[in-house]
C-alpha cells in the first residue's frame, strides 16, 4: 500500500495498464506536452513517448470519434476529456457509436474505450463547466458509468475499466484530485464494476452517494451519530451496472432511504435509485424515499448560490431526520 | 396572481396564533396597513395588518381557529381573482374545502351490511384532521402496513404518529410491546364523538355520562405559554429561596410624605411596590451578578449592563410581566406613572412584546391578597424573582419594649446555577437596606 493522490492513483493505473498491454494508449487536449490539464498524466509522455500519449486539437467530436475507431480496429484508448462539459461536443461519438456499434453489429465489433475526465460541479465556474454527467452518461444501456469517491477505488476500477470490452465513462472530479489515500501497489490490482461498498455500517436509515457526494453523507452520518442515530452509508462506486442488490438488503434492514446525489433531481441518479428501492422492496418502507439533490436549475456563479446549490451535509441531515420521523 | 396572507410571528416566543375576530369581510376592499383582523398570541392580542392593497378574496381561517406561524389565514387579490391556486400552494387547507372532503369520503364509504342503506347517525358534524378523512383511507407506512397484516392488527384502530397521522413502524411496534400476545390492541383511536372537546360539541349531543362531568375550556395562548416557560424555569433552574423580613416604618412613612406631594402636582399615588422596584433596581446595579443570565446554549452567563425590572401582572388568563426600563435611573414618580400604565395596558391585553420582553429581574407580589410570604418561579431567563408579601402589623421589640411594628416579608427565588446562597443573601440585604432608609434610594 501506498499514500497516493487521486490523481496519483489514476497515473499509476494508466501506466500500469500500458506497461502490461502495448495496444493501451492516452489521447486527449493537453495530455503529453503540457503533462494533464490537472497533471494526471504527468511524465507519461516521458515514458512512452509520442505514439501512445497524444496531445490532440480542441476538438472533442474529432478525437471521440478517432477513439472510437481505434477501439474498433482492436487498441484499447484512454479518451481524456478536459472536462465532462466538453464531452457534450463529442457525445455523438459516445452514444451513437461508442454505447452501440457492438449491439448494432450483433456483437462481431467490440468497442474496448474509456473516457474520462472530470465530472461535475467544482466551485465558481458557473452553468456551463459545473454540469454532472452521471445520469445522462447512465441512461444509455450499452455505456458502463463508473464514479469513484477515494483514490483506491479509482484505481482498481480505472483498471477494470481499461482491460473491459465495453465502452466505459470514468468520472473524476477537479476537486478530489488532491485528495490522499492508501491506494494498492499490485500491479494486478482490480475492482470489479459494479459493486457497491458499504462505507459505514448502520440500522437506522440508508444513505446511498457517490463520487463527492459521498463525503457529504458521511459527514451527515457522523453528525446523525450525535443526535443518537444509526445510519448505514453505501457508495455504489459503479452507477451502471448499479449494485441495486446491495443497496436492497440495506434499506430490508433500515426501512429508510436517502440518496445523496449531485445531479439535478429530474431524472437523477437518485431518482433511479429510489426508484428500484421502492419496486423492490415497498413493504419494507417506512417512510417515502428522499433525494438530497442539486437545485433544478443550471449552476450559479455567485459563491454564496453554488454553495446552496449544492446538497449539503445539513439538508442531509434533515432530509434523514424526515424519514425517521425525528424532529 | 393573488397574495397569500400568512401568520406573522408576533413575539420571540409565539408559535401559533388564535384568529379572534375578523375586521374585514370577504369582498372588501383594503389597503397596505388597514387592520383585517385581531390575532391572539402568547402574550397579547394584536393587530393583523395587510401589506398590500387589493380586495380581501378570501378568509381561509374561521375565527378561534388556531393556527402556526406561516400558515395561510387569507387571500388578498384582485376583484374576482382566482384563489385556487394560493390554497393549492399551502395545501388547500380551507376548512371548508376539508369539511367538503370529509363529507364526500363518509358517502364513499362501504355502506354496513344490511339493506345497504347508509347510515348516517353518530358521525360528528366536524371532524379533526386525520388519517381517514381524506378518502376513507388510511395513511401507513408500506412497513408499517406489512406489519399490520402479519400481526393482525386493525389500520384503523391505530393512532398513527408520522406526518398527516401516517401510521409508521414504531406505532405497531408500540401496540406489539404493550400485548405481545396477540392481536388485541390497546392502543385504539377514541372515538371520535368522546375526542370532541365539549366547546365544539353542540350541547344537545353532549351524551348522558354519569362520571366525570366536567367543562372543557380552550387552554389560550397565553396559558401555553405561561405552561411552557414556567415548566421549562422550573425543570432546568434549580431553585432556592431566601425569605428576610423587612422593617417597613420608614417606608410607610416615607411614601405618605410623597403621595401628598405627588398629589399635590396631580401625579398618580406611589405604591410600596415602586418603592420596592426601585429598591431593587438600584441593588442589581451593586449586585451585577444577580443582574445575570444563565445562557446554557451559548454557553456562557451574561450579566447586564442595564438593570430592566419585571413586574408581574395578573390578567384574566394568565400572568405578564412588563418590563420598566433602567429602572434604576428612573425616579419613583416616573416608575409610579409606567407601572400603572402598562398593567393597565397589560389587562387589556394591549402590551406589544417590546413592552414585556428583555427583562433582567422580575417581582410578583400577592400582598394585597392577604398573602404573607410565598415562593415565586423564576421568569426565564433572569436569575431571580422577588416575592413580595402584605405588610403585616406586629409587635416588635424596641428599646426592650414591645411597640407596634410595619413588617414584609421577601423571597427571593434564586437559580443555583449562577446565584449562590450568599451572593442572594447580600442582595437581598441591600434590598433591605433600602426600604428601611428609603431616603437613600433619593441619593
Amino acid at each position: 500500500m501506498a499514500e497516493l493522490q487521486f490523481r496519483e492513483a489514476i497515473r499509476a493505473a494508466m501506466i500500469e495498464e500500458m506497461e502490461r498491454d502495448e495496444t493501451v494508449f492516452l489521447m486527449g487536449e493537453e495530455v503529453a506536452e503540457y503533462d494533464g490539464a490537472y497533471k494526471v498524466s504527468e511524465g507519461m509522455l516521458a515514458k512512452f513517448g509520442p505514439r501512445r500519449v497524444i496531445d490532440t486539437p480542441i476538438s472533442e467530436g474529432g478525437f471521440a470519434g478517432l477513439g472510437v475507431g481505434a477501439a474498433l480496429a482492436g487498441l484499447r484508448p484512454i479518451i481524456e476529456f478536459m472536462t465532462f462539459n466538453f464531452s457534450f461536443v463529442g457525445i455523438d461519438q459516445i452514444i451513437n457509436n461508442a454505447a452501440k456499434i457492438r449491439y448494432m453489429s450483433g456483437g462481431q465489433f467490440k468497442v474496448p474505450i474509456v473516457f474520462r475526465g472530470p465530472n461535475g460541479a467544482a466551485g465558481q465556474l458557473a452553468a456551463t463547466h459545473n454540469t454532472s454527467t452521471e445520469a445522462l452518461y447512465s441512461y444509455f444501456p450499452g455505456l458502463k458509468v463508473i464514479a469513484p469517491s477515494n483514490p483506491d477505488d479509482a484505481k482498481g476500477l480505472l483498471k477494470s475499466a481499461i482491460r473491459d470490452d465495453d465502452p466505459v465513462i470514468f468520472l473524476e472530479s477537479e476537486v478530489m484530485y488532491g485528495m490522499r489515500g492508501e491506494v494498492s501497489d499490485d500491479e494486478d490490482y482490480t475492482i470489479p464494476i459494479g459493486k457497491a461498498r458499504i462505507a459505514r455500517e448502520g440500522t437506522d436509515v440508508t444513505l446511498v452517494a457517490h463520487s463527492k457526494s459521498y463525503y457529504v453523507a458521511m459527514n451527515a452520518a457522523e453528525k446523525l451519530a450525535q443526535e443518537g442515530y444509526s445510519a448505514e452509508v453505501i457508495d455504489p462506486r459503479t452507477i451502471r451496472p448499479l449494485d441495486i442488490e446491495t443497496i436492497v438488503q440495506s434499506v430490508k434492514k433500515t426501512n429508510r432511504l436517502v440518496v445523496v446525489d449531485e445531479s439535478n433531481p429530474f431524472g437523477s441518479v437518485a431518482s433511479e435509485i429510489a426508484f428500484q428501492v421502492q419496486e423492490r422492496v415497498f413493504d419494507h418502507l417506512d417512510a417515502p424515499i428522499l433525494r438530497v439533490t442539486a437545485k433544478d436549475v443550471p449552476a450559479p456563479y455567485a459563491k454564496n448560490l453554488i454553495e446552496y446549490y449544492m446538497p449539503g451535509v445539513d439538508d442531509t441531515v434533515k432530509a434523514c431526520k424526515r424519514v425517521l420521523y425525528a424532529k | 396572481m393573488a397574495i397569500p396572507v400568512e401568520m406573522p410571528k408576533m413575539s420571540d416566543t409565539m408559535e401559533e396564533g388564535v384568529l379572534v375576530a375578523w375586521l374585514a369581510e370577504e369582498g372588501q376592499k383594503v389597503s397596505a396597513g388597514d387592520v383585517v383582523a385581531q390575532v391572539e398570541t402568547d402574550k397579547a392580542t394584536m393587530d393583523l395588518e395587510v401589506y398590500d392593497d387589493g380586495v380581501l378574496l378570501k378568509k381561509v381561517v374561521a375565527e378561534g381557529e388556531a393556527v402556526p406561524i406561516g400558515a395561510l389565514i387569507a387571500v388578498l387579490g384582485e376583484e374576482g381573482e382566482d384563489v385556487s391556486e394560493v390554497l393549492a400552494q399551502y395545501g388547500g387547507q380551507s376548512k371548508k374545502e376539508s369539511t367538503e372532503k370529509e363529507t364526500e369520503g363518509e358517502e364513499a364509504a362501504p355502506a354496513p351490511s344490511g339493506d345497504g342503506a347508509p347510515t348516517k347517525e353518530a358521525k360528528p358534524v366536524e371532524v379533526e384532521e386525520g388519517v381517514e378523512e381524506e378518502d376513507g383511507r388510511i395513511k401507513a407506512s408500506p412497513l408499517a402496513r406489512r406489519l399490520a397484516r402479519e400481526h393482525g392488527i386493525d389500520l384503523a384502530k391505530v393512532q398513527g404518529s408520522g406526518p398527516d397521522g401516517r401510521v409508521v413502524r414504531r406505532d405497531i411496534e408500540a401496540i406489539l410491546s404493550e400485548e405481545p400476545q396477540g392481536p388485541t390492541v390497546p392502543a385504539v383511536r377514541p372515538e371520535k364523538l368522546e375526542e370532541e372537546p365539549a366547546y365544539r360539541r353542540p350541547a344537545a349531543a353532549a351524551p348522558a355520562k354519569t362520571a366525570e362531568r366536567y367543562e372543557s375550556v380552550r387552554i389560550s395562548q397565553m396559558r401555553k405559554a405561561v405552561a411552557r416557560r414556567l415548566s421549562q424555569s422550573k425543570y432546568t433552574a434549580p431553585h432556592f429561596y431566601l425569605t428576610i423580613d423587612v422593617d417597613m416604618e420608614k417606608a410607610v412613612a416615607f411614601r405618605t410624605q410623597l403621595n401628598e406631594l405627588a398629589e399635590a402636582q396631580g401625579r398618580p399615588k406611589i405604591s410600596y411596590n415602586d418603592l420596592i422596584t426601585k429598591a431593587c433596581a438600584l441593588a442589581l446595579k451593586i449586585h451585577p451578578e444577580v443582574n445575570a443570565s444563565y445562557m446554557e446554549q451559548e454557553g456562557e452567563i451574561r450579566r447586564f449592563e442595564d438593570v430592566h425590572v419585571a413586574v408581574a401582572v395578573a390578567i384574566d388568563e394568565g400572568l405578564i410581566t412588563p418590563v420598566i426600563r433602567n429602572a434604576d435611573q428612573k425616579g419613583l414618580g416616573q416608575i409610579a406613572e409606567e407601572t400603572k400604565e402598562l398593567a393597565e395596558r397589560a389587562r387589556n391585553k394591549k402590551l406589544q412584546p417590546e413592552e414585556y420582553e428583555g427583562s433582567t429581574f422580575t417581582t410578583s407580589n400577592l400582598g394585597m391578597y392577604g398573602i404573607d410570604e410565598f415562593t415565586a418561579i423564576i421568569n426565564p431567563p433572569n436569575a431571580c424573582i422577588l416575592a413580595i408579601g402584605s405588610i403585616r402589623d406586629v409587635p416588635v421589640v424596641k428599646d426592650g419594649a414591645i411597640v407596634p411594628g410595619k413588617r414584609l416579608k421577601l423571597t427571593l427565588s434564586c437559580d443555583h446555577r449562577i446565584v449562590d446562597g450568599a451572593v442572594g443573601a447580600q442582595f437581598l440585604g441591600t434590598v433591605r437596606k433600602f426600604l428601611e432608609e428609603p431616603l437613600t434610594m433619593l441619593l
